[in-house]
């Protein structure tokens, strides 16, 4: 349904606009209906600025995003409004996502005068009703008051119900949990997966993996830019091969097995993977074959991706990038 | 205009606070907003007091001339007559009724406080929303038009331009004046426009699907309204300052009185030496309490659109 094609983007900074920042390398990724992917990453990693470039608020600098085949990196005026129909996005700071000297109703006012102009007064009260007990928000509490006085969880949870008020087919949800506390969040997270369940994709952004592996179907590893790992959500947890993964996933909990056998485990493949790229082992194997990332993230001289962004299919349906971590450091096999 | 720019923005509003106004337009339909914002308008004593001062003076000045006996350059009475029953503010060094000078002056002072301010209001902030919202070349060259702008020495030009055309009227003048003091305006918009723009609420409005304008409209300049209406007497009176200023060396309009043409004459024909403190005192009474009252209006204003001071 979504597609993402080595889609770049370069902020300016700087006084005169003169130093660049390559906030998103070459990211290639897809999201299909009735399903979560997640984007996970640490602080920094262009989460939030894929997110946005998805939701059409950032203009790429390079590369397409395709929703149903139709290319929305440009839409005009007109094409953005129907493409808002059916993607919506929820923001990772609820603070700031409301107009701070209007009540919070205003923010489904202004998406019925939007997009529901007929839509009578009972109905559509019926409706939000409808959307906020599916965020298990009450009413009587929240209408009528002013961002200040809601906390940060039940502003996100307005958020995601504003999104639901639109039959929609794709949700950007960037960190929408990370205000929630513990029994809230595992009600919007099986909010997400019923969802889920009924067609609807997800983009999920997070940096906390535990919830990434909750939810998600697929996984998407994001270091400095660069999409250094994805896969099906068990095969990158099971068996994570890029050194940044392994490093994110040394820190997770697991419920199953004791430390010792998680430890064991780690070392081993630590041992296994040591001094080695199986990005650049599999390009040197295969020449210019590699995957179809890799394939199209061809530069000029042959056999070499010239960023070093290109993934290669390890396993069925789980690539992993050139094992390097910084953009500029030499890969470890090198 | 130069007297007018403020070095840094003004001191009530941080630039940087997220809640910084008020939501005068959002009642279009929920309908209680704007009572909501007038009930606590009219119980903030200075707001109150701001706009009795000045809605007092603007009624003088425009039902004012209807009662008066003399015209303000008529020799009316006896010279330097202090303020009697006849002549409530006494007369001139000539005779001619300084009341009713004081009303006429209000009229034109108004007038050039209110035409001078909004044009170089309405120019100000249009580029100001546009070249900050929009950003990229647009706004270079918005940037670089204001740039020009603001090095023009715009008091020197304004004494070319009247010297050169003539400019005998109180709107002339205060078209003049207005075209010449928007540059700071643009400025101060510019960069809180570029504050807003960037926050999520703003997105958020992107997708519901509305339009630019709208979004300008409805969700950046109604968190500026009280910088907006600070920024708005500043220029108000910026406009009435500079317009006694050319007053003052003979560049004033001809066919009318003003405030400022008052004090000038008051000084020319030294009213001060000769202690006749009635004829200068009244007209730079007014333009104080007018401006000051303005400015007092402003502070009561932002408590009143601020929600978060409104609780205190
Ligand atoms: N408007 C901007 N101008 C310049 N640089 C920016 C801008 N927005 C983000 N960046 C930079 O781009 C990089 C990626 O930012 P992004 O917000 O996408 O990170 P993130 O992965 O969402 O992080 P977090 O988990 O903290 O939200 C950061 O280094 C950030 O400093
Ligand atoms: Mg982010």
């Amino acid at each position: 349904m979504l597609t993402l094609n080595q889609l770049d983007k370069v902020y300016k900074t700087g006084t005169f606009g003169t130093s660049d920042l390559h906030a998103v390398r070459q990211v290639s990724l897809d999201v299909q209906r009735g399903e979560v992917v997640s984007l996970i990453g640490e602080s920094g990693s262009g989460k939030s600025t894929i997110g946005k470039m998805v939701l059409h608020l950032l203009d790429s600098t390079g590369g397409t995003i395709t929703f149903d085949g139709r290319d929305v990196t440009k839409l005009g005026f007109r094409a953005r409004r129907d493409y808002y129909r059916k993607v919506q996005g929820v923001f990772q700071d609820p603070f700031s996502s409301f107009n701070p000297i209007y009540k919070v109703d205003r923010t489904f006012e202004t998406l019925r005068q939007s997009y529901f102009p007929k839509v009578s007064g009972g109905e559509w009260r019926s409706r939000l009703e409808d959307a906020l007990a599916a965020v298990t928000l009450e009413p009587d509490d929240i209408l009528g008051k002013y961002p200040h006085q809601l906390s940060g969880g039940q502003l996100q949870r307005l958020l995601i119900a504003r999104a639901l008020l639109l039959d929609i087919e794709l949700l950007v949800a960037d960190e929408v949990i990370s205000m929630l506390d513990a029994s809230t969040r595992i009600d919007v997270l099986n909010l997400l997966g019923e969802l889920k369940g009924r067609g609807l994709g997800i983009l999920f952004v997070t940096h906390d993996l535990s919830l990434g592996n909750y939810v998600s179907d697929r996984v998407v590893i994001l270091y400095k830019g660069r999409v250094v790992e994805r896969g099906d959500t068990s095969a990158v947890f099971d068996d994570p091969l890029h050194p940044y993964t392994r490093d994110l996933l040394a820190s997770v909990p697991h419920l199953d097995r004791t430390w010792e056998e998680v430890e064991a485990e780690e070392a081993e493949r630590t041992r296994r993977l040591a001094g080695r790229c199986l990005y650049h082992e599999a390009a040197a194997a295969q020449g210019r074959s590699l995957g179809e990332e890799a394939a199209s993230a061809e530069g000029s001289a042959p056999g070499e991706v010239p960023d070093g962004v290109g993934l290669v299919e390890y396993a069925p349906g789980h690539f992993v990038g050139c094992f390097r971590k910084a953009a500029e450091a030499p890969c470890p096999a090198a | 205009m130069t007297a007018t720019q403020p070095v840094a923005g003004p001191g009530t509003e941080a630039s940087d606070q997220p809640g910084v106004a008020g939501p005068t337009t959002s009642g279009r339909k929920p309908g209680g907003d704007v009572r909501e914002t007038l009930y606590f308008a009219l119980r903030n004593p200075k707001v109150l007091i701001g706009a009795v001062v000045v809605l007092g003076f603007l009624l003088l000045g425009l039902i004012g001339p209807a009662f008066l006996r003399y015209a303000p350059m008529d020799y009316a009475g006896p010279p330097m007559a202090p303020p009697s029953a006849d002549f409530p503010f006494g007369t001139t060094t000539f005779g001619q009724d300084v009341f009713a000078q004081f009303v006429a002056g209000l009229r034109s002072t108004f007038l050039v406080g209110l035409l001078g301010g909004g044009v170089a209001a309405v120019i100000g902030m249009t580029i100001g929303f546009v070249a900050g919202y929009r950003g990229g070349l647009i706004d270079e060259l918005l940037n670089m038009l204001t740039n020009v702008v603001l090095v023009i020495p715009g008091f020197v030009v304004l004494i070319i331009i009247n010297a050169y055309l003539g400019v005998r009227s109180v709107p002339m003048q205060a078209l003049y004046i207005g075209v010449f003091s928007w540059p700071w305006v643009a400025r101060a918009v510019r960069s809180q426009t570029l504050s807003l723009r960037s926050r999520d609420f703003i997105d958020l409005a992107r997708l519901s699907g509305v339009g630019v304008g709208t979004i300008l409209r409805r969700e950046v300049a109604p968190n500026m309204y009280s910088y907006l209406f600070m920024t708005f007497v500043l220029l108000f009176g910026g406009s009435i300052l500079t317009a006694a200023s050319l007053d003052f060396i003979g560049l004033g309009p001809t066919n009318a009185m003003s405030l400022g043409l008052m004090m000038n004459q008051a000084v020319q024909w030294s009213a001060l030496h000769l202690g006749l403190w009635w004829w200068f005192i009244p007209p730079g009474l007014g333009i104080t309490l007018i401006v000051g009252s303005l400015y007092i209006m402003n502070v009561g204003l932002d408590e009143v659109f601020n929600p978060k001071l409104r609780e205190m």
